[in-house]
């Protein structure tokens, strides 16, 4: 079988064709998906990328929240359908209700580029299984409004949960709560992170690592993941 | 015809860096009777309605649904603007 993962398109999205790209590498077929169109074309999995969709006007993702293929989605979601939202897709998540807390401006007021390291803290969800728990992974991060805020009992409720699925090492680039980079639903379909994986898949183009400048690939693990998850569990009638 | 103002302000617990930013920049401008700053939103619904509670009602619902966002925001006002029957004059 042939995972068919969709990547959706909203105004202002920036980094579909990346995302399409990573999801190709990891085997899969990347099917293009517009905001606002309701249908899903029958993917087995569905990416919300990085960009600003409707220029964060408003909030980041609070217009895109309401675009027709987002109620699609937030109902295949309940329904145990794999969901990755990275960056602007992440904010969109949360301002859906799929996945608890807000983004809120960087600390530091300003736009933040770098390299970024995480401690994968939970590799039980459908786009984590790849790691190890406790693997340390070097992906980019890029963003603006990027610190995950949420009231502290949310924030005790997600750590005892085991729900915190990256947290920031070395430096918290934004002010997010307990150095969160990305979390995960009670089910662990639904996941979203600040950090892009889908920039970290391809020699040359990664972040720099021990196997050279630009060599990284730890976001492959990501998508390589949901074809793990998807073809050793039957797939829902 | 009626206008309802929105008033959105960020929760008070949390730090509204933009308003931080501001309260940095209006010493350097010879402000120096400010020493805090916060920064919201201020929406101006229309409507070919007439004020009526219902209007009312449904920006109410429109503020906490749409225009603000619970976790990191307050609705602080919700009202009528008296002015919009007013003409509207020319700034110039």
């Amino acid at each position: 079988m042939t995972v068919r993962v969709g990547v959706v398109t909203f105004p202002g999205t920036l980094d579909d064709r990346d995302a399409l790209r990573a999801v190709r590498l990891a085997g899969a077929e990347g099917v293009s998906l517009w905001h606002a169109d309701k249908s899903l074309r029958q993917v087995d999995a569905v990416i919300l990328p990085g960009g600003f969709s409707y220029g964060d006007y408003l909030r980041a993702g609070a217009i895109a929240r309401f675009a027709p293929v987002m109620e699609s989605i937030v109902e295949a979601a309940h329904g145990g359908l794999p969901v990755l939202g990275i960056c602007n897709g992440f904010q969109v998540l949360t301002e859906s209700h799929l996945l608890p807390g807000s983004m809120v401006k960087n600390d530091h007021l300003t736009f933040v580029c770098r390299e970024q390291r995480l401690l994968v803290e939970n590799n039980r969800t459908a786009w984590t299984n790849r790691f190890a728990a406790g693997q340390e992974i070097t992906i980019p991060l890029k963003n603006q409004d990027g610190q995950f805020v949420a009231d502290a009992a949310t924030l005790d409720r997600l750590e005892a949960e085991g729900r915190v699925v990256f947290r920031y090492q070395g430096w918290n680039p934004n002010g997010s709560r307990r150095d969160i980079a990305g979390i995960t639903n009670q089910a662990g379909n639904v996941v979203g992170l600040m950090p892009h994986p889908e920039h970290a898949v391809e020699p040359g183009f990664g972040p720099d690592s021990a196997a050279g400048r630009r060599a990284g690939q730890d976001g492959l693990a990501f998508f390589a993941s949901l074809v793990t998850h998807l073809t050793a569990t039957p797939a829902p009638a | 015809m009626a206008r309802v103002i929105v008033d959105v302000m960020p929760k008070p617990e949390l730090l509204d860096p933009q308003g931080k930013a501001v309260a940095g920049a209006l010493p350097r401008l010879g402000f120096t009777q400010f020493q805090a700053v916060r920064q919201g939103k201020r929406f101006e619904l229309e409507s070919t309605e007439a004020a009526s509670p219902e209007l009312l009602a449904a920006a109410r619902e429109a503020a906490v649904t749409v225009l603000s966002n619970p976790v990191i925001e307050d609705v602080v006002s919700v009202r009528f603007d008296p002015a919009a029957d007013a003409v509207p004059q020319d700034p110039a």
